[in-house]
């Protein structure tokens, strides 16, 4: 190889001499980001999650591009999509599909924070960007939801927005003005369009502030330890390889779910089209919200179950000084790591009750696992990480698996 | 800072210490926060409803079909209206109701026109969430209290739309309307 540079050469650094692209690229997750060698398969889901937002954001441009914001004719133009577009249901499932697995991918992210101690000092800031992240993509989810203008679009945009009538005084103003008129109608439906089309977009920024919190302290561990500089690793191609695998077993998984059962996590109300004057038996919002729903109906008071439901994702904020443990990850908790799986399974029940109607016995159990979910921050957290004993730490990452081997 | 005033005009300061430019600074800022407000407000409010929607804020209908113990559902402003020609023993039940059962205490007469107890005429919008109550047709189910029951998040209500069991914070609204002549109303 001569050591004479080539004209490719000398033309890429004199870009980057006066626009460094690519080494921005390269430190941000490239091989200039140095990060622990230990990292086990849950650390894939912040690339997966990147990864279906680029998804997203690639298939609603197309669909924008055959898709009417108006009421009378949003649903048929929708119908146009899955019949007559070429590939309009191959994008349309994608982008359906594409929002379940955004959030089973976000909630397998931020259930991996919460058991490796990723909240926890010097990453609150790195943790809060991450739930404010997850309300934008809560709101995105919801007005694209809308977007079909079939039953449950309706009457989820309906059931949603009037929780904002809950605030004393200025709720009922603030009511009309998300609507521009006296109920969920054309207006709404224009205005949903439009910031849906924005907020991924604001998304992206958010996910750029992410990285570059996470860029400061660097990625946490499974063990949750400071790892020394000589037990990291270059993030490329050490990571990138392992994120692609990653994709690899997701796109399987995905695209199953796309071919094979593309309605399997939508609801067939929302085949038929929105009706002011009918509201359907037994509403329900999609599958990721359902926890969050059961909690709205635990409580037989509106405001405080309008109270409570934001709340149960407000108190992530402060998550970080309510554990009172400075061993981050649970893997050296032996009793807070039951407690995680509680609160896990806890989730998956509020899921359920959410889903069935608000009486008799889910009402009863939504109520108790209601409790414990606050409860479980509340007193649980801080108690736990107060009284427990944690197993002894390693010195570092290569010490503990050096240990092992002798 | 004083020392980076100028020799010749010492900046004067008032008891508590602030300076001229303190307060030039102040206000500026303050006059561009009202600005901006100012800037902002026609973004804000051309999102509230529009004059064209504003328009369709009438109803005129006629009762002169409506049979005694039915109940018809008229749109105004894009949501339904409930109009019910109660019984006698309906309007008796309702009125009979002891204040101290009532989440949102109101009278029966308070919510009907003097002269025409028998029509009750509701907003059909949960004051929950905002779903439509079942009731005005004759097949659906009518809640515990006989009137009309949200089946979203289960809250009944009672012979005048009066909230008796569930979420709902208030009785259903009734809407503004008058009577044109004896058998025509107008809403809105």
């Amino acid at each position: 190889m001569s050591t004479e540079k080539s004209v490719w050469q000398k033309a890429f650094e004199w870009h980057e001499a006066r626009l460094p692209l690519v080494s921005f690229v390269d430190n941000a997750v490239g091989s200039k980001y140095p990060a622990p060698k230990n990292l086990n398969y849950f650390w894939n889901f912040g690339f997966l999650a990147g990864f279906v937002l680029v998804l997203m954001i690639m298939t609603g441009i197309v669909l924008a591009m055959n898709y009417v914001p108006h009421k009378d004719m949003a649903f048929d133009s929708v119908e146009r999509i899955m019949r007559d577009v070429n590939y309009g249901w191959l994008i349309r499932y994608m982008h359906a599909n594409g929002a379940s697995f955004f959030f089973i991918v976000i909630y397998i992210h931020i259930f991996r924070g919460m058991y490796y101690g990723s909240y926890k000092a010097p990453r609150e800031v790195l943790w809060w960007m991450g739930i404010i992240i997850y309300l934008a993509m809560m709101a995105t989810a919801f007005m694209g939801y809308v977007l079909p203008w079939g039953q449950m679009s309706f009457w989820g945009a309906t059931v949603i927005t009037n929780m904002f009538s809950a605030i004393p005084l200025i709720g009922e103003p603030i009511v009309t003005w998300l609507w521009g008129g006296f109920g969920v109608d054309n207006p709404t439906l224009n205005r949903f369009f439009a910031l849906h089309y924005l907020l991924p977009f604001v998304i992206i920024g958010l996910v750029v502030l992410h990285i570059w919190a996470l860029h400061i302290p660097g990625s946490n561990n499974p063990l949750g330890i400071e790892a020394a500089p000589a037990d990291k690793i270059p993030f490329h191609p050490y990571y990138t390889i392992k994120d692609v695998f990653g994709l690899g077993v997701f796109l399987i998984v995905f695209f199953a779910i796309v071919f094979w059962l593309p309605n399997s996590l939508g609801h067939p109300l929302n085949y038929v089209e929105a009706n002011p004057l009918v509201t359907p038996p037994h509403i329900v919002p999609e599958w990721y919200y359902l926890p969050f729903y059961a909690i709205l109906r635990a409580i037989p008071d509106k405001l405080l179950g309008v109270v409570a439901m934001f709340g149960s994702i407000l108190i992530l904020f402060v998550l970080p000084w309510l554990d009172t443990s400075r061993v981050r990850s649970a893997t050296f908790r032996p009793v807070f790591k039951l407690f995680f799986w509680l609160f896990f399974a806890n989730g998956l029940v509020l899921g359920w009750c959410g889903s069935q109607l608000a009486e008799g016995l889910p009402l009863i159990i939504g109520r108790i696992c209601t409790f414990w979910y606050f409860f479980h921050f509340f007193v649980i957290v801080p108690v736990v990480g107060w009284m427990e004993t944690p197993r002894p730490l390693p010195a570092s990452i290569g010490s503990s698996v050096l240990k092992a081997a002798e | 800072m004083a020392n980076m005033a100028p020799a010749h005009s010492p900046a004067p300061s008032g008891a508590d210490g602030e300076t001229r430019r303190d307060f030039l600074l102040h206000t500026t800022v303050a006059f561009g926060a009202v600005g901006a407000g100012m800037a902002v407000w026609p973004l804000i409010h051309s999102m509230n409803p529009a004059a064209d929607t504003l328009a369709l804020s009438t109803t005129e209908f006629s009762l002169a079909t409506l049979q005694e113990g039915q109940a018809i559902t008229i749109v105004w402003r894009g949501k339904p209206v409930f109009v019910r020609f109660r019984t006698k023993e309906e309007i008796e039940a309702a009125r009979a109701v002891p204040m101290s059962e009532l989440t949102d205490p109101q009278a029966d007469d308070v919510r009907v026109k003097k002269g025409k107890e028998q029509y009750l005429i509701l907003e059909g919008v949960c004051t929950h969430l905002g779903c439509i109550p079942l009731g005005t047709k004759p097949m659906d189910q009518r809640g515990d209290f006989g009137g009309w029951f949200c089946p979203c998040h289960g809250s009944h209500y009672d012979m005048a739309g009066r909230i008796r069991k569930g979420p709902a914070p208030a009785n259903l609204k009734v809407p503004p309307y008058t009577f044109l002549d004896d058998t025509t109303v107008r809403v809105g």
